[in-house]
């Protein structure tokens, strides 16, 4: 029984003038049929299942897609074909720091942030003590959290997120952040999180955290996806190449579509 | 069913927790805080009683009440949409970033408008009892205006915060529009001096609907008929209607355009 099933999505996602402009430039524009508004794939015809436990890889050069992708699963974007089928609790870690109010104390943000990824009252009250000292902000609790560095404030987001016991999490190149000892304490965390029985989504551009931490690795190349499976080391070693420039795209496909 | 309960109750806490941030982010650094929000009716009413007790204040009885009863409306109305607009982009980095409901931005505003109305009603009857207006059981009618207005101010609110992101001049045309109504909300004036046929057009104004309710409860002593309450409530119920239209229709473009 699959927790995550991802069936044929593809993502059109809309570019153009419609962002940003007033209501004369969008008449003016419009009058002389110059207004622009682009859709394009995302993503193409992605497919693939996770089971209770997997720890899923996202490797792809920048515009690959993953971010859309990751955005359609954790449904604050619809797919525009395909489905993404998910009935557990998703929590989804994308760019961390945002979405807090540099006005309010780091303790208000705090619950402000476990509110919104769907805590409860209590449990935050629970967990509070436990989240504050695992970020290690004990200190700064009544600081606004416009005076936190950033890498206080990724800190504090990852802490925040581990905390749910999420179903399925989702790491957006979060892993990266905070200095040696911050960072070794989160891969530990999220191990802890896999072991507890969770489906991990990471995205990293750090080849060798895949590697060392991942079950599953789905490669997206410009929205298309080259291969999805379990050998991760053998995929890894053709990503590596690829971007060595020692394989071209053509080969990968090539192998991997037989 | 024991989904959807506890689902309302992650919510509940969510709710909770945006109405606090936008409540401190409000007052942060104010002295009198939450105290402004009627001082200014305030000033307002004072300004408005020198100036125009000359020219109508012979021909309406408790003309400080009369004016009031406009005054405490308009403002919020006035409050409640201008907070409201902002909603759905001022929050653009949370609901881009988590799958949240997008309604209960704004619905986390109106409270704020809301907190803000009640304290100033309770100004309002305490003008009451200085200037010897006589309090009847009629009174406790006036929550059904207070209902009418507030699905109003949600109504119009999650149209501006919709149509605020997909045109930011909203922003500056809604305060004209606000003047605008003001001047047609008979605020300081009595409609009975223009003809009937505009005294009849002004009923599409809902401001003006939930002030006149309001003067005939407080100053006249009676209950508006079966009718009216059926106009106010159609009107409050259309905004709405439209408003969940557009959020219905939009609710996974808005990202395409923050």
């Amino acid at each position: 029984m699959s927790v995550l099933d991802v069936r044929d999505v593809s993502i059109i996602y809309r570019v153009g003038d419609f962002k940003d402009i007033g209501l004369k430039d969008w008449v003016v524009k419009k009058l002389k049929k110059q207004y622009v508004a682009e859709s394009f794939y995302a993503d193409k015809h992605i497919t693939f299942s996770l089971e209770r436990g997997d720890m899923l890889g996202i490797i792809g050069s920048n515009g690959a897609g993953k971010s859309t992708l990751l955005k359609a699963i954790s449904g604050i974007m619809r797919p525009s074909e395909g489905e993404v089928i998910c009935n557990s609790n998703v929590v989804a870690l994308l760019e961390l720091g945002s979405g807090f109010d540099g006005e309010l104390t780091v303790k208000e943000n705090t619950f402000l942030r476990g509110a919104l990824l769907g805590y409860t009252r209590k449990f935050m009250l629970d967990k509070y003590q436990e989240i504050i000292e695992f970020a290690e902000l004990q200190e700064f609790e009544d600081r606004p959290f416009k005076h936190l560095s950033s890498g206080m404030k990724s800190r504090l987001a990852f802490s925040i997120a581990s905390f749910v016991q999420p179903e399925i999490l989702i790491l957006d190149e979060v892993m990266a952040v905070g200095d040696g000892g911050f960072r070794r304490k989160s891969e530990e965390k999220t191990r802890e999180i896999i072991a507890g029985g969770a489906t991990t989504i990471l995205v990293s551009h750090d080849l060798e955290q895949i590697r060392s931490m991942c079950s599953k690795i789905l490669w997206i190349h410009k929205g298309e996806q080259i291969t999805f499976g379990d050998q991760t080391q053998e995929i890894c070693d053709d990503y590596q190449a690829f971007l060595d420039g020692v394989l071209s795209l053509e080969a990968v496909k090539e192998k991997y579509s037989r | 069913m024991l989904s959807r309960l506890s689902k309302y109750k992650k919510y509940q806490f969510m709710f909770s927790e945006l109405v606090k941030r936008d409540f401190k982010t409000k007052y942060k650094g104010s002295v009198l805080g939450i105290l402004w929000s009627i001082i200014s009716p305030l000033f307002t009413l004072l300004v408005m009683d020198i100036i125009f007790s000359n020219f109508f204040g012979s021909s309406i009885e408790h003309y400080v009440i009369y004016l009031f009863c406009g005054n405490i409306i308009f403002s919020y109305f006035n409050d409640a949409t201008n907070y409201g607009m902002t909603a759905l982009l001022w929050n653009a980095d949370i609901f881009t970033k988590i799958n949240v409901p997008k309604y209960l931005f704004l619905l986390a505003k109106n409270v704020q408008a809301l907190i803000n109305f009640g304290l100033t009603l309770v100004v309002f009857f305490i003008f009451c009892i200085a200037d010897g207006v006589p309090f009847t059981w009629r009174f406790f009618m006036l929550i059904y205006p207070i209902l009418c207005i507030l699905l109003v101010n949600i109504g119009v609110g999650l149209i501006l915060s919709a149509l605020h992101i997909f045109f930011r001049d909203v922003a500056h045309l809604w305060p004209i529009f606000t003047m605008l109504l003001m001047y047609a909300s008979a605020i300081f004036y009595d409609v009975r001096t223009f003809p009937e046929s505009i005294q009849k057009l002004l009923y599409v104004n809902p401001v003006y609907q939930n002030i006149v309710y309001f003067r005939d409860i407080v100053l006249n002593g009676f209950i508006p008929s079966f009718g009216y309450h059926m106009l106010m409530l159609g009107t409050a119920l259309l905004l709405i209607a439209i408003g969940l239209l557009i959020y219905h229709k939009f609710n996974w473009r808005f990202l395409y355009y923050v």
